[in-house]
């Protein structure tokens, strides 16, 4: 076991968790995005209810949901241990500083970028995950099908401007996070390759725009066209 | 010929590694656009001198782009403003006439300030010894072709082996982070047959080494490529990553 302590307790063994939980949140992401978009069905919100139960009640996917918090609170914990670390490497910082000219705004503002992303993670998962697993307070009502009505929730919920300003901003900051984070997490892991990379830069940025604009356009509908 | 120019100089100055340090402001005048920043420097030191004032100390050696020594962190960036060159080898044609410069030290834990702008990189040299080598015998010298190389590894390795080991990555990382240092050093060496032998040895070692230097992580953001005088590709890195994952890990 001595060779894995060692591994993971190395910057390039903290990055390697970084990259691997990352791209499992990125996953995740996908498959959240497309069992979410029932809720354009048009049918009063039946197949988003059917949806909702089956994702809180199924085992396979109860069990995958504690990997899934187990990986966003490990990405989180060693991104602070890292912030820490890489602060102290610099104690006495530069009087001018043209960062602009060599790097990305988003490549170096990740951490800034994911507290946006996780206070935004809170605010989301008060608003239903509380709300539906753990009765936070809400009166469900049952719909056609008997399932509780998670949907009228949704639909009152980002009925709000508050819901609607916190989802953009959450998303905004999704955006410039995965603009960088993709492609960093395929450099991390060594998978970089003259034919391949070009491609996985490509991809990176067209999934940074499209989920994110996949996730704003559920607020957006239910607010202006609602 | 070209007007001569006058520049303000926004220098740190620092007595010794204990002390303190301020930034401190030098006029020089009549400085022709053909003159390096170095020789710049030079005429400031002159001036001072004659004064009967403390030179400006700053690093420097070759003053060919090869050696690594100058690094001087100007107006924010590693070396200054000119792409893919060392500071001895900018002109002061980069610098339009009347403007402020502001001259820093590399900034890191792991490169202490010895004096003004010159800091101590001797982490760069543990890291070296801690695994940047092959062994070999000595004796006859081997003929040069009897180990065949493709010519992409043969390109890599040199393009890789261009690193002269100034710090300008460490100097422009956000996180102080060595990585583009260590992974040409250890791409150099991996892409050959020589230096398969202590291959994983070498990979683990120098990152050890890195860490126990106090150097930042890798973000990724590729300031430190964007600001290498030599041009050091990140694709090192993620080189760097493969080798000691796999030396980890088999």
């Amino acid at each position: 076991m001595g060779w894995f302590t060692k591994l993971i307790n190395s910057s390039l063994g903290r990055k390697l968790l970084m990259s691997l939980t990352g791209l499992f949140l990125i996953t995740f992401l996908v498959i959240h995005l497309i069992g979410n978009t029932a809720i354009f069905k048009g049918d009063d919100g039946l197949a988003f209810n059917a949806y909702a139960k089956f994702m809180s009640t199924n085992p396979l996917i109860h069990t995958v949901s504690y990997l899934l918090y187990a990986g966003i609170i490990l990405h989180v914990i060693i991104a602070i241990t890292l912030y820490f670390r890489n602060k102290s490497s610099r104690p006495v910082g530069y009087d001018k500083l043209n960062a602009r000219a060599n790097s990305s705004w988003e490549s170096r503002n990740m951490t800034l970028l994911g507290l946006l992303i996780l206070a935004f993670l809170f605010i989301h998962l008060k608003d239903f995950w509380w709300q539906y697993k753990y009765h936070g307070g809400y009166e469900f009502q049952i719909d056609a099908d008997g399932n509780r009505d998670i949907y009228a929730l949704v639909i009152e919920q980002f009925k709000t401007p508050f819901a609607l300003v916190s989802y953009l901003i959450g998303l905004i900051a999704l955006f410039f996070h995965l603009k960088h984070g993709f492609w960093s997490a395929f450099q991390t892991l060594g998978l970089d390759h003259k034919k391949y990379t070009p491609l996985i830069k490509a991809l990176g940025l067209l999934y940074a725009i499209l989920v994110p604009l996949g996730f704003a356009s559920m607020p957006v509908y239910v607010y202006f066209f609602k | 010929m070209e007007k001569e120019r006058n520049y303000t100089l926004k220098i740190w100055r620092q007595p010794n590694a204990q002390s303190k340090g301020e930034f401190k402001t030098y006029e020089v005048k009549n400085i022709s656009t053909g003159t390096s920043f170095l020789e710049m420097l030079d005429i400031l030191n002159e001036e001072l001198t004659l004064k009967g004032e403390d030179p400006v100390y700053f690093d420097h050696d070759c003053r060919e782009g090869i050696c690594g020594m100058c690094s001087l962190f100007i107006n924010g960036r590693p070396h200054g403003p000119d792409e893919e060159v060392t500071v001895c080898q900018m002109h002061m044609r980069m610098f339009e006439d009347g403007s402020t410069i502001t001259i820093e030290p590399w900034r890191a834990r792991a490169f202490p300030v010895i004096k003004d702008l010159v800091v101590d990189r001797s982490a760069f040299d543990r890291i070296i010894q801690a695994g940047g080598f092959i062994s070999v015998n000595t004796g006859v010298t081997t003929d040069a072709n009897a180990i065949l190389i493709s010519k992409e590894n043969a390109d890599l390795a040199m393009d890789a082996a261009a690193c002269i080991g100034c710090g300008a990555c460490v100097a422009a990382c956000k996180n102080a982070s060595a990585m583009l240092f260590v992974s040409a050093k250890v791409s150099q060496l991996a892409l050959l047959p020589q230096g398969q032998s202590e291959r994983k040895r070498r990979a683990l070692a120098m990152v050890e080494q890195m860490d126990k230097e106090g150097f930042g992580a890798c973000t990724n953001t590729g300031a430190c490529s964007a600001e290498c005088p030599k041009g050091i590709d990140l694709s090192n890195i993620a080189r760097l990553n493969r080798e000691y994952f796999t030396a980890s890990v088999s």
